[in-house]
């Protein structure tokens, strides 16, 4: 699972409507893969990343540092950066836990499972 | 208009078609409309400044050949790749054709974009759904739960005229879509396609089309594309 993928994800029980984004990420194994820069894409996307779930997910995960609000668009350095965090970065294994409900996602082979039990649709 | 091949599926084993839907017309004919779409499929021109779509989102990727196939034609770095499957094995096909491939798609465990709203309220530029649209008994429609044992059937299986996850999506792709977003759907002649672009336009003022037909043994399927509204829709 991308960075950009976790940022996109809310937990989905029902009447959990509180603490819900982002998930937290616990027990990660991170694992790093590289992808072509684009920073056409990279500008489209900033208004559409929730940024402090980014910066306070990529500060948690301890990988790169991010500026506390989005830099300049046309900052190379910035973008680089960016990249690495959303694009690049992958937690291979761990879990999302919801800081609202307490409701445990799982991450295996890097895909996130978001599926409820019958109780919490 | 590029040509593009069909993904390499090498890698994906009858064994995994047990558990996967395998690629058949219908998944043939959504990939032809994606290759003949005018603001998907550009010439060479227009792809050096493409602009659109950044966010692609496919419910129910199956084997991933779709999706890897829009990343192709789209350009892997241009946009983001999400797919969900409620069925993880599905999701694993999908992330290991796009590694095929060499093209990077997301994949998501979860029922059609449960979890993906609201973050990705009205931010798909494309939503693609080959649904399971097969008329069937309402008891065979997969379940957004968990299954013990999953079941192929739960990816055809469509129930009532074939559109009981049909219509349980639709209202998620209102959300989903972004101002000038573009649906395509997989359906039957069976499913009433004319119905439906009805009334979704009574609904939410989207533009509804018939843009691929094929005839496949005693089914007709047909590709169905929305445009959703301009300025209207957003907020």
């Amino acid at each position: 699972m991308r960075l950009i993928t976790h940022n996109m994800l809310q937990c989905p029980v029902k009447g959990c409507s509180k603490d819900n984004f982002p998930l937290r990420i616990e027990d990660a194994e991170i694992e790093n893969a590289d992808a072509d820069f684009n920073p056409q894409f990279l500008k489209r996307m900033l208004d559409r990343i929730a940024w402090g779930a980014l910066v306070q997910t990529s500060f948690s995960l301890g990988v790169a540092k991010l500026p506390e609000s989005p830099g300049d668009p046309n900052d190379d350095e910035f973008l680089q950066t960016l990249h690495h965090v959303l694009l690049e970065t992958r937690v291979k294994e761990g879990r999302m836990v919801c800081n609202g409900c307490g409701h445990v996602y799982p991450i295996r082979e890097g895909i996130p499972n978001m599926l409820l039990q019958e109780n919490e649709v | 208009m590029p040509d593009f091949p069909t993904p390499d599926l090498s890698h994906l084993t009858r064994a995994d078609f047990r558990n996967v839907y395998e690629p058949a017309e219908d998944t043939f004919l959504l990939m032809d409309a994606i290759e003949e779409h005018p603001r998907i499929n550009l010439d060479d021109d227009r792809q050096r400044g493409r602009d659109w779509p950044s966010v692609c989102l496919e419910i129910g990727s199956g084997s991933g050949c779709v999706s890897t196939f829009v990343a192709k034609v789209v350009g892997r770095s241009n946009a983001l790749f999400l797919t969900t499957d409620v069925n993880p094995h599905a999701a694993r096909a999908t992330r290991r054709t796009g590694e095929k491939n060499e093209v990077t798609l997301d994949p998501v465990v979860t029922d059609l974009a449960s979890a993906l709203l609201p973050r990705l309220r009205h931010s798909v530029d494309l939503l693609i759904f080959n649904p399971p649209y097969v008329p069937t008994e309402s008891a065979e429609v997969a379940s957004p739960l968990p299954a013990p044992l999953f079941s192929i059937s739960a990816s055809w299986a469509g129930g009532v005229d074939g559109r009981e996850v049909v219509d349980r999506f639709l209202p998620f792709a209102d959300e989903l879509l972004a101002p000038e977003g573009v649906f395509l759907m997989v359906l039957l002649e069976d499913n009433a396609p004319e119905e439906i672009i009805r009334e979704v336009r009574e609904r939410w003022g989207w533009t509804g089309r018939r843009v691929k037909e094929r005839r496949a043994g005693r089914e007709r399927l047909v590709i169905v594309e929305f445009v959703s509204g301009g300025d209207a829709h957003a907020g």
